[in-house]
């Protein structure tokens, strides 16, 4: 599997500074529907457009939402690669927007629970991907299932996705709360989807903030610090692209959601 | 040129010295097993000390991380520990020390880690424990001592208890040595603080949120009207 034929053996001392191993990135959520897909898939396109190599993972195993989303119909999964009726290669697909997808299908669903073998496939995967990217992004399930917080533990930063709704709200609390619990993870990027009006992603990451300081970092030693990446306003063309199965990115790319997007690309680099 | 000191030691600790002709591999080898043995133990108690408690925390998680079985990880504070040394000297407490590690080691399983991390704290590492299991393994450790007289002297017996603080390792998930001693030290603080001689695990449902961290998260904001 490794063993690949490599370019030449003389480019030893100009390796190339883009890192040798993709930044992996969890997007995820705890309440589902609030845009955790929209993201993932917008953000690829949005780093893509900044000239990076982008894979989007379906980590979501079993309730894969991003074939919808990019209105691909995926001959092979990731249930193909996990059987061994496929190689990763040729289930790794050319998603709209410049990025590559690499999708779960519903034959997936048994793959819901973790088990070992989920576990050690998703991180082959995930370990054969890593060095052909410059950012891997893995599209969590919603809800705190055992798979999400495996997912979300084989990244090297995760992405809250929280909309300013008490119910999304709460679930955001309860991912952040349990990743602190479960992982030693202090940083922890929010996004903050359909706002209303200016500062209100500000306002909803200190809430978050506040509850985490009472509640979360008591008595920790590295306490957990939640990083505002920015906040996309509530805009019709976000309903409107979905519907017609584009990116947001490509349809329009001027749109205000697309430019906030955009400028959490940007911020997620830094 | 340390021989000597490390021949010492090894007398000292009761390892007793190294076999084979003395200078010869297989002499030197046997050396090295006994000062490996003798630094990853407590001198006083025999236990495992807080250097090889750690090597195995990490092996666990590994373990954990990788196959997905349950383990638990009790961190124990024997009670007022410094009254007895007060009321009954240092070497009185050696002897409730040496007492509790032996008990300790006696009520659990062969493949658990019993360890001295500290001077009146101990630490058990449990393998493949259901989370179910783990409130009854605890207290059952937490009775024994309680039950347990300590003879000190000719004819004075005392009693000790401990408190114990409990956490799970998270499955599938790489953590940290140090975060999951951090846990199980957190519930061990919260059994000292609700009265000593009892057990306390870190409640496994961390996903609720309780009424009071709504009220903060809601309580001064927009959301006022609606929750």
């Amino acid at each position: 599997m490794t063993s690949a034929p490599n370019k030449s053996p003389t480019t030893t001392g100009k390796t190339r500074t883009p890192a040798a191993r993709a930044r992996i990135t969890a997007v995820t959520s705890g309440k589902g529907g609030v845009g955790k897909t929209f993201v993932s898939v917008n953000l690829a396109a949005a780093l893509a457009r900044q000239g990076r190599r982008v894979l989007v993972l379906d980590a979501d195993l079993g309730l894969a939402n991003l074939d919808v989303m990019l209105d691909l119909a995926p001959k092979i999964t990731l249930h193909d690669v996990f059987t061994g009726k496929s190689s990763l290669e040729d289930a790794i697909l050319p998603a709209p927007g410049g990025f590559s997808a690499l999708l779960a299908g519903s034959g997936m669903v048994e793959y819901s629970r973790m088990t070992p073998e989920v576990r050690d496939q998703l991180l082959k995967v995930i370990d054969t991907v890593a060095p052909r990217y410059d950012h891997v992004i893995l599209d969590t399930g919603a809800g705190i299932s055992d798979v999400v917080l495996y997912a979300v533990s084989l990244a090297d930063e995760v992405l809250v996705v929280v909309t300013p709704e008490p119910t999304s709200m709460t679930d955001a609390y309860a991912t952040i709360k349990v990743l602190a619990a479960t992982q030693s993870r202090s940083l922890v990027k929010v996004v903050v989807n359909q706002t209303r009006r200016h500062g209100e992603g500000r306002a909803v990451c200190l809430q978050l903030q506040q509850v985490v300081d009472r509640f979360v970092n008591v008595g920790r030693s590295a306490p957990v610090r939640l990083d505002l990446m920015g906040q996309v306003p509530l805009d019709i063309a976000v309903r409107d692209s979905v519907l017609r199965r584009q990116l947001l990115m490509e349809a329009l790319p001027g749109s205000p959601a697309a430019l906030a997007v955009a400028a959490v690309a940007t911020r997620l680099l830094d | 040129m340390q021989l000597d000191t490390a021949l010492q030691l090894l007398r000292q600790s009761g390892h007793g010295l190294p076999e084979g002709t003395p200078g010869s591999d297989a002499w030197l080898q046997s050396l090295i097993d006994s000062l490996v043995d003798m630094s990853s133990r407590d001198a006083l108690t025999g236990l495992a000390n807080r250097r090889s408690f750690e090597l195995a925390l990490a092996r666990e998680i590994d373990r954990v991380a990788r196959a997905g079985e349950p383990a638990l990880l009790l961190a124990l504070d024997i009670d007022h520990f410094k009254r007895v040394n007060d009321t009954y000297g240092h070497a009185s407490g050696d002897v409730v020390l040496k007492a509790v590690a032996s008990a300790l080691l006696d009520c659990v399983r062969p493949m658990d880690l019993v360890a001295r991390v500290g001077g009146e704290e101990f630490a058990i590492v449990m393998p493949n424990c259901p989370a179910t299991f783990g409130e009854t393994v605890a207290e059952r450790v937490r009775r024994r001592i309680e039950a347990m007289p300590v003879s000190i002297g000719l004819s004075q017996q005392i009693q000790v208890s401990v408190s114990i603080g409990g956490a799970f390792a998270p499955q599938w998930v790489r953590s940290s040595p140090a975060l999951w001693i951090e846990r199980a030290d957190i519930q061990l603080y919260r059994a000292k603080a609700e009265g000593r001689n009892r057990v306390c695990l870190e409640p496994s449902a961390v996903s609720v949120v309780s009424a009071e961290e709504k009220a903060l998260l809601f309580g001064i904001s927009q959301f006022q009207d609606i929750e």
